[in-house]
């Protein structure tokens, strides 16, 4: 059964590289496409070879500020980066124990997974347009000019926009840091606390190493999904756009492959930012325990 | 005796309160807020708080009377149903297949690491440029078609290859397969081995040892891939309206579109309709598992 060479192995082998070809082949055609001369196309043959395209792509010609919304979502990222790390650590460690409404939160967290995008960006948008009405209230009848005079909206990136897209990458930080703790052998707390480390030194010199690799997991889906997230952003970043929602307005305009450069670029940062994390993984998982 | 009083006694779970907060702020509250919205009512510049059903009676405006045909909303869920379906059965056995395969024929465990990772890289990078790379495949004078008019097999270009239903499920697909490998995926590394040496012991071809033996088994892995591909495209506004050319209904589309004319009343109650559907069938999917026992 299983056996390498059978029929049963070259069926589901060819079935698997077909996957793979399907998965990475569209991508390759565009980073393929984006390196041709100024006179290509969309589309195949391809049309000389030079990095042209990358240089319209960096002078921004015929784009909105492509790297203004670039910075931002880099930016943001981070920010929502850290956020998750700090945030499913620290809860992913309270749910080793039941507590009062620890199922209740669970079963949110995973609602928060599976409810739709639009559902969830709506609500946040509602959320933060009922503050803004709050605000222009609240400044008309205490007759403060700052507020009737500049006041825009309290929708943003980093007050709406960071929140909409930690109720989608929490839950992923949440489930890795139930995956690692399911199967983490506590009889080493026990020695730690044996030996008299109290619970602070248990958590830094023995918990957080063995974590290590998952918590770099967790900061790699924490990055990456916020800077390509769209679906939960549309509606709540209010005056700025990130670069997925730049990028979703140009789907629509732009026919040169200035758009496949501006795809290469993004895939190779977010090629550079895997590469770097499953780097660390591997070290982390292969370093010796001192 | 005396016991040790202290006033501050930090308990463990006490971490996990950040972390409940960002979901009451930005999870909870958002979704009562669109509950209680949906009852409002709106002029083309500003929502007024009211206690109304128009909202709702507005939905579903003639859907009952069947004279003129199907009403633009039961049409726009048919549609979205339709996408749903043929999504989750292509990743379903395309899931199965692949986790199949790295669970089964792959006995290294680096090799089955990596070749897993393979199939994980893509989700973390960006879905639009996904989409977008179908276009120098797909178009009109797309690789596919170059290829079928220079071997002979068509003379003209086929239309429906991008912006169609065809697209759509193909680029949805593309993005929610791993939705599909990894909880399947991980249910089959739980299943011992021996189980399935006693099958084929006792006689049992590999077609069976499928049906009777691996798919039993998976059956929460299964359901899980199911519900996060049925959620997600039950949603879907993005993948439909940019590989759809914006020519194809979904409910999520209705929603953005009605949210872009700050008809959020409306939104909210479209939204309303759309969750209770879908926790609806999440509820006849769950019925059978514990999800946490999963993990």
């Amino acid at each position: 059964m299983h056996k390498i060479g059978s029929t049963g192995f070259l069926i589901f082998l060819s079935i698997f590289v077909s996957f793979v070809l399907f998965l990475y082949g569209p991508i390759f055609s565009i980073i393929l496409l984006s390196f041709q001369g100024p006179s290509g196309g969309l589309t195949f043959p391809l049309n000389g070879f030079s990095f042209y395209w990358f240089g319209e792509l960096w002078r921004g010609s015929g784009l909105v500020d492509i790297g203004a919304s670039f910075r931002r979502s880099i930016g943001l990222g981070i920010f929502v980066m850290a956020l998750t790390v700090i945030l499913s650590v620290s809860a992913g460690l309270a749910f080793r124990k039941k507590f009062l409404g620890s199922d209740l939160l669970f079963y949110t967290t995973i609602a928060s997974l599976i409810v739709p995008s639009i559902v969830l960006s709506l609500g946040v948008a509602l959320e933060f347009r009922l503050i803004d009405s709050l605000i222009i209230t609240f400044g008309e009848m205490l007759e403060i000019q700052s507020i009737i005079e500049n006041f825009q909206t309290s929708l943003g990136m980093y007050t709406s926009g960071f929140g909409a897209q930690l109720t989608w990458t929490l839950p992923f930080g949440l489930l890795i840091m139930f995956a690692i703790f399911n199967r983490f052998d506590k009889s080493l707390e026990e020695a730690s606390r044996d030996l008299g480390a109290n619970s602070y030194q248990t958590f830094w010199y023995v918990v957080f190493p063995i974590i290590a690799p998952s918590i770099v997991g967790i900061a790699l889906f924490g990055f990456t999904l916020s800077y390509d997230e769209l679906a939960r952003s549309s509606q709540v970043m209010g005056a700025t756009n990130t670069l997925p929602l730049d990028l979703r307005g140009l789907t629509t305009t732009v026919t040169t492959p200035i758009i496949y450069a501006l795809g290469t670029v993004t895939t190779s940062i977010s090629f550079l930012v895997i590469g770097f994390s499953l780097t660390l993984v591997y070290i982390l998982r292969h370093k010796k325990i001192t | 005796m005396r016991k040790k009083t202290r006033i501050f006694q930090p308990k463990l779970s006490w971490l996990a309160i950040p972390f409940a907060l960002i979901f009451i702020a930005y999870f909870v509250v958002p979704l009562i807020l669109t509950l209680i919205v949906s009852f409002w009512d709106y002029t083309e510049y500003s929502i007024i708080p009211d206690f109304i059903f128009g909202n709702y009676v507005y939905i579903f405006q003639g859907c009952f009377s069947f004279e003129d045909g199907l009403c633009l909303t039961f049409k726009t869920y048919i549609s979205t149903f339709f996408f749903c379906f043929f999504t989750w059965l292509i990743t379903l056995l395309l899931g199965f297949s692949v986790a199949y395969f790295l669970a089964f024929y792959v006995n290294s465990l680096p090799l089955q690491i990596t070749l897993f990772l393979i199939c994980t890289i893509p989700f973390w990078t960006s879905n639009v440029i996904r989409m977008v790379s179908w276009i120098p495949l797909l178009g009109r004078n797309g690789l596919v078609n170059e290829t079928l008019i220079s071997f002979g097999l068509i003379q003209e270009p086929i239309e429906w290859l991008l912006y169609s239903s065809f697209s759509v499920v193909l680029a949805l697909v593309h993005l929610y397969t791993l939705f599909m490998i990894v909880p399947i995926f991980n249910s089959m590394l739980r299943i011992d081995k021996e189980v399935i040496e006693a099958a084929y012991d006792s006689g049992a071809n590999q077609f069976q040892i499928i049906t009777n033996v691996i798919i039993p088994l998976c059956k929460p892995g299964i359901i899980i891939g199911s519900i996060f591909v049925i959620t997600v495209v039950m949603g879907d506004f993005l993948t439909i309206g940019i590989m759809g050319g914006q020519q194809l209904a979904s409910i999520g589309k209705i929603i953005n579109t009605e949210m872009n004319y700050l008809q959020l009343p409306g939104a909210a109650a479209n939204s309303v309709i759309l969750l209770l559907i879908t926790i609806f069938i999440i509820i006849v999917m769950t019925k059978f598992i514990d999800i946490r026992k999963e993990l």
